[in-house]
């Protein structure tokens, strides 16, 4: 559904849920997700519902993510690295993760 | 008696008044709460929601009888609403602990439930200390610094908000009328019966029960009664939804139905609603991670404080009033605990008319006379 603008900046290498996605330096994860055609990175805690990055600006806290082993990132405010490995998340976090 | 409007008018909506006037409605009473507005200051929208039995009662032995009557009530109490409103409360009574971080700790504790125990007339309350491995067997994930605590099998939780909201909801289904923006400003009786002025009008009720939680200090002088308070302030540290990992809550931790850990148990004098002391927060969420050190980096979603109602000396006020023959007060610490209490025996002794002093006696609000005279 969504097309970058411009190819800019070099590729970078992530991996979602072990499987390897192009994005692009400057990207945030959010942003590599929906680039990549994720159309959910979580589901709910209570209900189980989808969901998807939505404000992309840090407010509405939709694009939890697992980044790097560490549970409920803001996707839109981590920027890809190089190697990262992003999990997506299914329910409630688990502590300690 | 005049033809009042109402048999009794609740003059308070949060969970002693509302739980109260569920159990005058049960009785066939026809009930009114009078409630402020939204900005009212509520402990029962701020709480922890323990229903909590161990280390109650110290000072007034009572009070410990008085709690386990609730809790042991609380079952039957959930499940009732649930038939009446379709709600789950999340009532759980799988025994809670108090954590010890150092020997030091643990033998305060076991000495003030020593103390709890040596009292006269006291009921079992079936605590016992466990050390480390006994705690561990129940709770996997304590941390490294983890002596042992006290667990008492009686003591639960429930989701505290949904239960204010069940019972409004349970009130609405039996026919009690709710009027918030309602500020009773005045209670006078005459004719035989109470008139309540509020900005918006008189009400007239055959009966009064006072359950304005801390404003009870100005309300219950109008009818004859008192109700010597000391509000207190505590804060709430609450992170986001985990998996379940921990089964048993901990006097300052638990964690709630929908997967949220609450973290809590500070107290300040401090009684304005809008602040928050960051240190004791800051405090609270650092004993926690020591506690259970998986919460290291899990993310807090909230914090708030609230005003706890609290009477001088910590205990209950059920009281009637001798001047004025039909106003009651009803006034405590420990409002969900207790919630069993207030809608299943003190609401049936309201519509009748009379305490039962076999087993409210003690928390009349005379005992501070004995205080101060004495
Ligand atoms: C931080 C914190 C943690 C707590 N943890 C627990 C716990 O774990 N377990 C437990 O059992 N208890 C706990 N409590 C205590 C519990 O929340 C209270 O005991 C309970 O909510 C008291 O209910 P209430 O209806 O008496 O008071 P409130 O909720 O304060 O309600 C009083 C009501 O009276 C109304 N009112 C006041 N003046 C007037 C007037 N003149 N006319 C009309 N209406 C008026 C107010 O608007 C308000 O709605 C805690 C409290 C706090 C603050
Ligand atoms: S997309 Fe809204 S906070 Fe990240």
């Amino acid at each position: 559904m969504f097309k970058r603008l411009a190819e800019t900046g070099a590729a970078v290498a992530i991996t979602v849920d072990g499987r390897q996605i192009a994005a692009r330096a400057g990207d945030t994860v959010a942003a590599a997700l929906i680039a990549a055609g994720i159309d959910h990175c979580r589901t709910t805690p209570v209900s189980g519902a989808p969901r998807a990055p939505y404000c992309l600006m840090g407010v509405c806290f939709e694009c939890l993510v697992t980044v790097d082993g560490v549970g409920s990132r803001q996707g839109c405010l981590v920027p890809v690295r190089d190697g990262m490995a992003v999990e997506t998340q299914t329910g409630k976090r688990e502590a300690g993760r | 008696m005049a033809a009042s409007d109402f048999d009794v008018a609740v003059v308070g909506g949060g969970l002693v008044g509302v739980a109260t006037a569920w159990g005058l409605a049960r009785e066939g009473c026809r009930v009114v709460v009078l409630d402020e507005g939204d900005r009212a200051v509520r402990a029962s929208r701020g709480n922890f929601a323990l229903v909590w039995v161990q280390s109650k009662g110290l000072g007034l032995p009572e009070y410990a009888g008085w709690t386990i009557r609730s809790s042991n009530a609380w079952g039957g109490f959930a499940q009732t609403l649930k038939e009446e409103t379709g709600l789950d409360v999340a009532f759980q009574r799988p025994g809670g602990f108090h954590l010890a971080l150092s020997g030091k700790e643990l033998e305060a504790r076991a000495n003030i439930l020593k103390r709890l125990h040596n009292q006269p007339g006291i009921v079992d309350y079936k605590t016992e200390i466990m050390d480390r491995s006994q705690v561990a067997k129940m709770l996997p994930d304590i941390g490294p610094e983890v002596v042992g605590g006290s667990f008492c099998p009686l003591d639960g939780h429930v989701n505290s908000l949904r239960l204010f909201r069940t019972l409004h909801t349970a009130i609405k289904a039996r026919g009690v009328t709710y009027l918030p923006s309602h500020r009773v400003e005045t209670i006078t009786k005459e004719g035989g019966e109470f008139r309540l002025a509020t900005a918006q009008g008189e009400i007239r009720a055959g009966k009064v029960a006072l359950a304005a939680g801390n404003a009870n200090m100005r309300l219950a002088p109008m009818v004859g009664l008192e109700a010597p308070m000391k509000p207190e302030r505590g804060q709430i540290v609450v992170t986001e939804r985990l998996r379940p990992f921990l089964n048993h809550p901990v006097v300052t931790l638990r964690q709630t139905d929908e997967g949220t850990v609450m973290i809590g148990d500070s107290k300040e004098e401090s009684i304005d609603p809008a602040g928050l002391t960051l240190g004791v927060s800051a405090t609270e969420a650092e004993r926690a991670v020591r506690l259970f050190p998986l919460l290291a980096n899990v993310n807090v979603v909230r914090t708030w404080s609230a005003i706890r109602v609290m009477t001088q000396d910590g205990f209950p006020i059920y009281d009637e009033s001798e001047t004025h023959p039909g106003a009651f007060t009803i006034c405590c610490h420990s409002g969900v605990t207790l919630a069993a209490n207030h809608a299943l025996t003190v609401a049936p002794m309201i519509a009748r008319g009379a305490l039962d002093t076999s087993l409210v006696a003690p928390f009349s609000a005379r005992r501070f006379h004995v205080q101060a005279t004495g």
